[in-house]
């Protein structure tokens, strides 16, 4: 074979290698991955800025938002309308406020220990309204945990035998629903938490903990405070 | 004279169409649809794809499964079976003789085999270097966040499972397959179909490790551990079908080599004549054959777990996880032998030659070999020291993993006294022999601190043991991987390797080897856990250090691989029959190697290390010999 | 032009005493540099002296550098000396060396000293181990425990983080490990899910939390101190952020930790204790395995 085409073999082959290689490790740095959300913050006052926190937790995600349309996921209410993201910015030294609405029936949990609010402000969530210091485990259907900042808020599940529940997300507040609402504190210094869910509520896997529980941007993601 | 005729070569747009990869690939892909709605036949409809993936692994593995047959099925392995059952007569008749073409297809030559094994393994090697230097990126963080997690624990899986399954055949793959029957003084491996087939094998187990990540990954890293492993992502099936295609290779490419060893020696070659390289390649094939069995039946069980509800491994229903650890260590621990072994044997072989010398205790260093091989099999447990195995048993391990250190020693013994006296030239395969020392020094007397139960009570799970495990398996195997490829490619394939270029690759791979596994054992010690991109902000220094030295050493790879393509590809300087001074059989034929390797099969009268003992060689081809089985 | 193997001529032999000269050279550089290690390097090994068994590791890998010290130096001198005497003239005609196949006595020497070394160090790890477990899990059945009274905290693995009970204070359960000085501690590592592992470093501690198995350690804590404690073995996506810091505190801060506790403990108390059939949750009764099951 001559020099010249050699060459050029050679080249391609390089070429086609690195290509190949270049969409692999892009395709990695975003699979199974989350983009960010920066949650916008209420009051332009500086040192102690509040924030309004609201997502909902969903039986099904469905076709709109995965390719695995019947996975259980958290989504975000954005300026945009309700998102698949759990990647959340957040300000430093911030009040949080949360409302959460679940729109999924009970699993229970598997350690009752987390089904006692803990570490948001005044350790007590309220459930419809209702301050609660803790709920039935039985009938816990999601956390919201962040064991960094020792934030565990559990939310009850939707009755078994409830009028217009939802199906795929994104619910409305016609379909049934439990509203959780509580506040809690970003640290000042900033930081990188995750969050995720305790409940083992990822149907169909063994100890229901596989799937969309062990997936960021659906029942997983992170909370990155910035000073 | 040889006693078969050459097949004639045909032409190439018949080699293209006929039984070989292009029709393997397309069968492949062929025979995974049959899988696939074969298996929605017994299950019936399918949801969709990804539904299924969550729902129906069955549909995956018979998929897969499928897809090995077909891609069997169209290499033209299935041909021989039926025309024998047709009533033809036994042959070789796909030994093609000639020809590019034979590499990428079913070729029954075992030096075609060889070299198959040889640039099949090597890719793999850098798609596992590649994901190492993924890892080190991530790495360079405290809180690494190149990576979402659940991919980054995917990449350091499928680094570590790339590298365990392809390297267990790094060397017995390759070089065995070529030199064993030349060594020995025969024309053929014992069962030649059965060799190639352990290669493409491998290939598409390679092919299906490769693909996990768009299934969702799997998050066990390359031990595998229920029950985690049963509550992943489909990606999971593609590890066990990867791992158990590995053990069906691996069992087959043993089992070849203790036939061949066994059975087919020329004459005079007595055990004690034996090249010491024969040795180390029986003493690992003997582990091969009992250890990798008991891997696939582990992953059998995992995959049933996974697709028809048995509880193998799930406690709740009556299972244990420690069924899983004791299977996977049984076979675990041997492995890691498996990986040790041709190193061992490499460098004793390779030694004399430099030196000079005759192999200093030759029936010591044989020992030492097979007494790491049965060794090997009474240390597993030390990998489940503070996992809650009954407290009776540590002593009794400790010990036992002590004492191996005790045949590994005597490899040292041997090769320290083969250099005593000697004429050492430092060519660039003894550099790589030399540096072994260091590495497997370092190597297993960090192993010594590991398998001391106090000890490990810190370093279990951390750093530790992973610097402990580059060491010997890197430092060791893969060094001893190189040495072998710049002692023997040239006999091989009949061209030189830029000897410059290889010095330069043998430092450069050294200094960056050491600076990138030296620090990992004080981040061990200071407390880092294994497959963990989030550490501890004072341990930042030393990870950045790390992952540099790791780019470096990868860097020192693409200079060995330019070498490669250069000097093979390009410069294609003849090389001499015997560059070496080498009295081993193999340098006193010509390179490459003829396809029957010997015109007349060779009387052996002593072993390949009479340096320094008189010209004569060690075997002799008397008038009238035999032409020898074909 | 092809090497010749048959043609390479002997060297003349050579008969300086490079043997004696290595082993004067091992012997001086061991004498010099173990102790140095013992000493200086021994300071630095870890975990540290957080605990009782935390010092003993810290004495056993200082016992273990320092015997491993002179067989590095032996290859370090052997190699040194052995690679720059006996390589081979550059450029010139390829020369054997002499044909040394065997020497028995090195042999026999070597294959004793090894074994020496090496039963020693078993032995003197056992011995170690069997005191107390070195802080190891020993699984349900333990042997190596300490003699006096123990104080019981149960470690819960669950994806992904670790909580805590305190059967002595009535079955209080918490997130933050806080434990009282001076104390000895029976652990039982226990996991609700998958394979987690329990490690605290500063402790000295390592117990794999198995589903449905009890695995006993055992610590004896020191003055007080912060301490990490770490998941070390893969369970999953958040193993890598499965950590919290744990602390020792003395007797009154322990005290008025408890209590703390206790109050948030309170309200979710009753679920902890009621039978499945009583409207309990399934999982509490589980996850104290029974000490009698075995394991593996």
């Amino acid at each position: 074979m001559r020099l010249g085409i050699k060459l050029l073999l050679v080249a391609a082959v390089v070429a086609a290698a690195g290509v190949m290689i270049g969409f692999y490790v892009s395709d990695l740095t975003t699979l199974a991955g989350s983009p960010a959300y920066s949650v916008p913050v209420q009051n332009a006052s500086s040192g102690h800025p509040v924030v309004n926190l609201e997502f909902q937790t969903v039986a099904a995600i469905g076709p709109k938002f995965s390719q695995n349309p019947d996975w259980v996921s958290y989504l975000i209410k954005t300026t945009s309308g309700w998102k698949r993201e759990t990647v959340w910015n957040l300000p430093a030294n911030a009040t949080v406020h949360v409302t959460w609405l679940n729109f999924d029936g009970a699993s229970g949990l598997r350690n009752p220990f987390l089904a006692r609010p803990q570490g948001m402000v005044g350790n007590s969530i309220k459930v419809d309204g209702k301050t609660a210091d803790h709920i039935d485990p039985n009938d816990a259907s999601h956390t919201f945990a962040v064991p960094a900042l020792g934030i565990i808020a559990a939310a009850p599940g939707v009755a078994d035998d409830a009028k217009n529940q939802c199906g795929f997300a994104p619910c409305s507040l016609s379909n049934a629903h439990r509203t959780v609402t509580f506040t809690f504190h970003t640290p000042a210094k900033g930081g990188h938490f995750r969050w995720q869910c305790f409940v083992p509520c990822a149907a169909g896997w063994i100890d229901g903990f596989g799937g969309p529980m062990q997936t960021i941007g659906y029942m997983d993601g992170f909370l990155n405070v910035r000073a | 004279m040889t006693a078969v005729a050459a097949t004639p070569q045909q032409p190439i747009w018949r080699r293209l169409i006929g039984f070989n990869l292009l029709t393997g690939i397309v069968l492949g892909i062929g025979g995974w649809y049959v899988g696939w709605f074969g298996a929605h036949a017994v299950v019936g409809p399918s949801i969709d794809y990804f539904g299924d993936i969550d729902y129906n692994e069955l549909s995956v593995y018979l998929a897969y499964l499928g897809g090995v047959v077909g891609f069997l099925v169209g290499l033209g392995f299935f041909n021989y079976p039926f025309a024998r059952l047709r009533g033809y007569p036994p042959s070789l008749r796909e030994k093609e003789t000639a020809g590019w073409t034979r590499y990428f297809g079913l070729c029954t030559d075992h030096k075609v085999v060889g070299i198959q094994y040889l640039w099949g393994i090597g890719l793999f090697f850098f798609i596992g270097g590649l994901n190492a230097m993924l890892i080190r990126t991530e790495q360079l963080s405290p809180h690494g966040q190149v990576f979402p997690m659940g991919t980054y624990l995917t990449i350091v899986g499928m680094h570590g499972t790339m590298m365990m399954g392809m390297m267990t055949s790094g060397i017995l793959g390759p070089f065995a397959n070529y030199l064993v029957p030349i060594m020995i003084g025969a024309r053929r491996m014992a069962f030649p179909r059965i060799e190639a087939l352990t290669f493409w094998i491998l290939m598409a187990a390679g092919a299906i490790l490769t693909t996990t990540i768009f299934f969702g990954g799997f998050p066990t890293g390359w031990t595998g551990y229920a029950p985690l492993s049963n509550e992943a992502n489909a990606g999971m099936d593609n590890y066990v079908l990867f791992f158990a295609l590995v053990g069906i290779s691996m069992t087959l490419l043993g089992l070849n080599m203790i036939a061949t060893i066994l059975t087919m020696r020329a004459p005079g070659l007595t055990w004690t004549r034996l090249p010491i390289f024969v040795w180390g390649v029986l003493s690992t094939a003997v582990l091969m054959v009992l250890a990798a069995p008991v891997l696939v039946a582990t992953l059998s069980m995992e995959a049933l777990d996974r697709t028809a509800q048995t509880s193998f491994f799930v406690t709740a229903a009556g299972g244990s996880n420690y069924l899983y650890q004791n299977l996977f260590w049984v076979f675990g621990h041997p492995e890691v032998y498996i990986l040790a072994l041709p190193g061992f044997g490499i460098v004793l072989e390779l030694l004399p030659v430099f030196s000079r010398k005759p192999l200093w205790g030759y029936r010591l260093a044989v020992a030492g070999l097979l007494g790491v091989s049965l060794l090997s099999w009474f240390v597993w447990q030390h990998h489940l020291f503070v996992s809650g195995i009954n407290g009776d048993l540590r002593p009794f391990y400790m010990l036992s993993t002590e004492l191996i250190s005790i045949p590994t020693g005597f490899t040292f013994l041997c090769g320290m006294m083969t250099l005593w006296r000697g004429q050492i030239r430092f060519t660039v395969p003894m550099l790589f022999c030399l540096a072994w020392f260091f590495n497997f020094l370092l190597g297993g007397l960090s192993g010594v601190f590991l398998s001391d139960v106090p000890s490990d009570v810190t370093t279990h799970g951390s750093f530790f043991s992973m610097a402990h495990f580059h060491y010997t398996i890197m430092g060791g195997l893969v060094f001893t991987f190189f040495a072998a490829i710049y002692y023997w490619v040239p006999k091989m394939t009949g061209w030189e390797l830029h000897q410059g270029l290889g010095k330069i690759h043998f430092w450069t791979m050294f200094i960056f080897f050491n600076s990138t596994f030296a620090p990992l054992f004080a981040a061990g010690f200071l407390g880092q856990p294994r497959r963990t991109p989030v550490y501890s902000g004072s341990l930042k220094f030393l990870n950045d250090w790390v992952s540099v030295s790791a780019f470096l050493l990868g860097i020192s790879m693409l200079i060995f691989l330019f070498n490669l393509i250069w000097s093979l590809g390009f410069v294609k300087k003849p090389a001499v029959a015997n560059p070496w001074a080498s009295r081993s059989i193999e340098f006193q034929l010509p390179s490459p190697v003829p396809v029957h390797n010997f015109d007349r099969i060779p009387v052996f009268s002593s072993d390949p290390y009479g340096y320094g003992e008189g010209p004569a060689p060690n075997w002799v081809v008397p008038a009238g010999a035999p032409a020898g089985r074909e | 032009m092809a090497a010749d193997p048959a043609a390479a001529p002997r060297r003349p032999t050579d008969s300086t005493n490079h043997g004696l000269r290595v082993v004067v050279a091992w012997l001086v550089l061991s004498a010099v540099a173990t102790p140095l290690v013992a000493i200086f390097v021994g300071r630095l090994i870890p975990p540290g002296n957080g605990s009782v068994q935390g010092t003993e590791q810290v004495f056993d890998n200082t016992w273990m550098v320092s015997v491993v010290t002179p067989v590095i130096c032996l290859l370090a001198v052997f190699f040194v000396y052995g690679l720059f005497s006996f390589r081979a003239a550059p450029g010139a005609a390829v020369v054997d060396g002499p044909p040394l196949r065997n020497d028995s006595q090195i042999q026999v020497l070597w294959i004793v000293i090894t074994s020496v070394i090496v039963l020693f160090l078993a032995g003197f790890g056992s011995y170690e181990l069997l005191q107390n477990g070195a802080g190891g899990g020993q699984g349900p059945n333990p042997v190596a425990i300490p003699s006096g009274p123990k104080m019981q905290v149960q470690v819960i693995g669950q994806q992904w983080q670790f909580t805590y009970r305190y059967p002595s204070l009535g079955g209080l359960e918490s997130n933050q490990l806080v434990l009282p000085a001076n104390t000895d501690i029976e652990l039982h590592v226990t996991s609700l899910d998958v394979v987690h592992s329990f490690w605290a470093y500063e402790l000295g501690v390592k117990a794999d939390a198995n589903p449905g198995v009890d695995n006993v350690a055992y610590v004896f804590t020191k003055g007080p101190e912060t301490f990490h404690v770490r998941c070390a073995e893969l369970c999953g996506l958040w193993h890598p952020y499965m950590f919290n810091n744990g602390r020792v505190v003395d007797s009154a801060q322990f005290h008025a930790w408890a209590a703390k506790q206790q109050k948030l403990y309170a309200a979710i108390k009753p679920f902890v204790n009621k039978s499945p059939d009583q409207g309990g949750t399934p999982y509490a009764h589980t996850y104290l395995p029974q000490p009698q099951r075995r394991a593996g």
